[in-house]
């Protein structure tokens, strides 16, 4: 039988506390012991980015992550992007543009935008790209994607 | 996945006596963007992963006297970004900054890039531009070795993750008429294998207009990250005019040997990508130099 740690970290602004084994990913914590399944599986191997959330404020594939490594940690989701019942801006740019389709990259994608204007508030179409490199999406083309972002950079 | 315990130690000298306890058992983590997937995939075991990146200290990157030092944990965002590293080994915040995708580099770390020892490494390839050396710590102690040193054949290292750990890196930084540049083909720009990477650094005389030292690495074109010495030669002692690039290059792309791989492209398209990637990062290490 695996030992177990016990994890504390910020989720979304709340503190957690609980009990892991070692080889737990973050993803797995994150949708299995806190049901935050807004963060999606998709290939399991750091390709698809459809794992991403933020720890600290950077894009990781939580798929890749080993759980123990966010102790102490602030990590945020999807879920977390919503503020009092609000979409954030990007949620409603994604929703007006139809930058959404089947929608499994979505949660991901919006954590890599999200850190980028964090970071650079004004990007250029190539820093976008850059920005997106490691999310994957079938279905959109990434050209809605990119026009749902510059909304809201133009509009703070 | 195969482990059953994860530690984080505080400094690098309990991480090695974690090691030592472990007797083969234990293995250093670093950000664990490849280790992981090892693991998963069984291609590597462990019952213990020994997690050195929040030892104190081991994440910076400074300049400390004639040396620019890279922490064994600092990761590739940090690299593409950092003044240091931009300015004074621009070959090594280039090769960063195409390593994985944003997530990869928010965490992957060049020790681990190294240790991982994949002749394609973009670190590996920078390093090797860069004639880096590598601090190894273990039981007897801690050592500077070449990084050229490090690599045994594909996927293993001369440094055993179950034993010892890479602490840090070392190299002289870039000075005036001192160019560096790296260039990497790729099926995507991102996300992508390359199908060839080239790192270059080139110091000219006081002139300007010949070479007193070249360094030119290339993968993937051997079991380990490759140093094309012929093409090296064929810069020195001449006018470093069009001509010489596109010999030294010829030379490069002569002396690489690149395999036929369904993942990467057949050998004759890579023998060519080794001559139009090493001419071009050529040109631009010592345009760089000229200033």
């Amino acid at each position: 039988m695996a030992n177990t740690q016990t994890l504390r970290m910020v989720v979304n602004g709340e503190q957690v506390e609980l009990e892991i084994t070692p080889s737990d990913t973050l993803a797995m914590v994150l949708r299995e012991r806190l049901g935050l399944t807004g963060t999606k599986i998709g290939c399991e191997e750091g390709e698809c980015g459809a794992c991403t959330v933020l720890v600290d404020g950077l894009p990781v594939n939580s798929c890749l992550y080993p759980a123990v490594k966010a102790q102490d940690r602030s990590i945020r989701t999807v879920e977390g992007l919503s503020k009092n019942g609000e979409l954030h801006p990007l949620q409603r740019s994604f929703v007006e543009h139809g930058a959404v389709q089947c929608g499994y990259c979505t949660p991901g994608i919006l954590l890599s935008a999200v850190a980028l204007l964090e970071q650079n508030p004004h990007p250029t179409d190539d820093e976008i790209r850059r920005a997106l490199s490691g999310n994957l999406c079938r279905c959109t083309g990434y050209l809605k994607i990119i026009e749902a972002i510059q909304a809201v950079a133009a509009s703070q | 996945m195969a482990y059953d315990d994860y530690v984080t130690p505080s400094s690098v000298e309990e991480a090695v006596a974690a090691l030592a306890s472990l007797r083969g058992a234990g293995r250093i983590i670093s950000g664990g963007t490849d280790l992981i997937l090892q693991l998963q995939h069984r291609e590597r075991e462990a019952s213990c992963l020994i997690d050195v990146t929040t030892i104190r200290g081991l994440s910076e990157i400074k300049r400390d006297g004639s040396f620019v030092i890279v922490g064994a944990a600092a990761t590739f965002a940090q690299l593409e970004r950092h003044p240091i590293i931009r300015g004074q080994a621009p070959v090594l915040a280039q090769a960063a900054s195409w390593v994985g995708s944003p997530q990869i580099r928010n965490v992957g770390t060049l020790a681990g890039n190294v240790v991982n020892a994949q002749p394609a490494a973009d670190g590996s390839i920078a390093l090797l531009a860069l004639d880096a050396e590598a601090e190894i710590a273990n039981l007897t102690g801690r050592q500077w070795v070449p990084l050229s040193s490090l690599f045994v054949s594909p996927g293993v290292s001369r440094v055993d993750a179950t034993m010892e750990m890479i602490t840090a890196f070392r190299f002289r930084p870039q000075a005036s008429l001192e160019g560096s540049a790296f260039e990497r083909f790729a099926r995507r720009k991102a996300l992508a294998l390359p199908l060839i990477n080239v790192g270059v650094r080139v110091q000219l005389d006081a002139d300007r207009s010949r070479a007193r030292a070249v360094r030119i690495a290339i993968g993937p074109v051997a079991p380990v990250p490759f140093r094309a010495c012929e093409a090296e030669k064929a810069l020195l002692d001449r006018e470093l005019d069009e001509a010489a690039v596109r010999e030294a290059a010829a030379a490069a792309a002569l002396e690489s040997k690149p395999r036929s791989s369904l993942l990467r492209a057949g050998k004759e398209y890579r023998v060519e990508l080794v001559r139009v990637l090493t001419q071009r990062a050529l040109s631009r290490a010592i345009q760089s130099a000229r200033g």
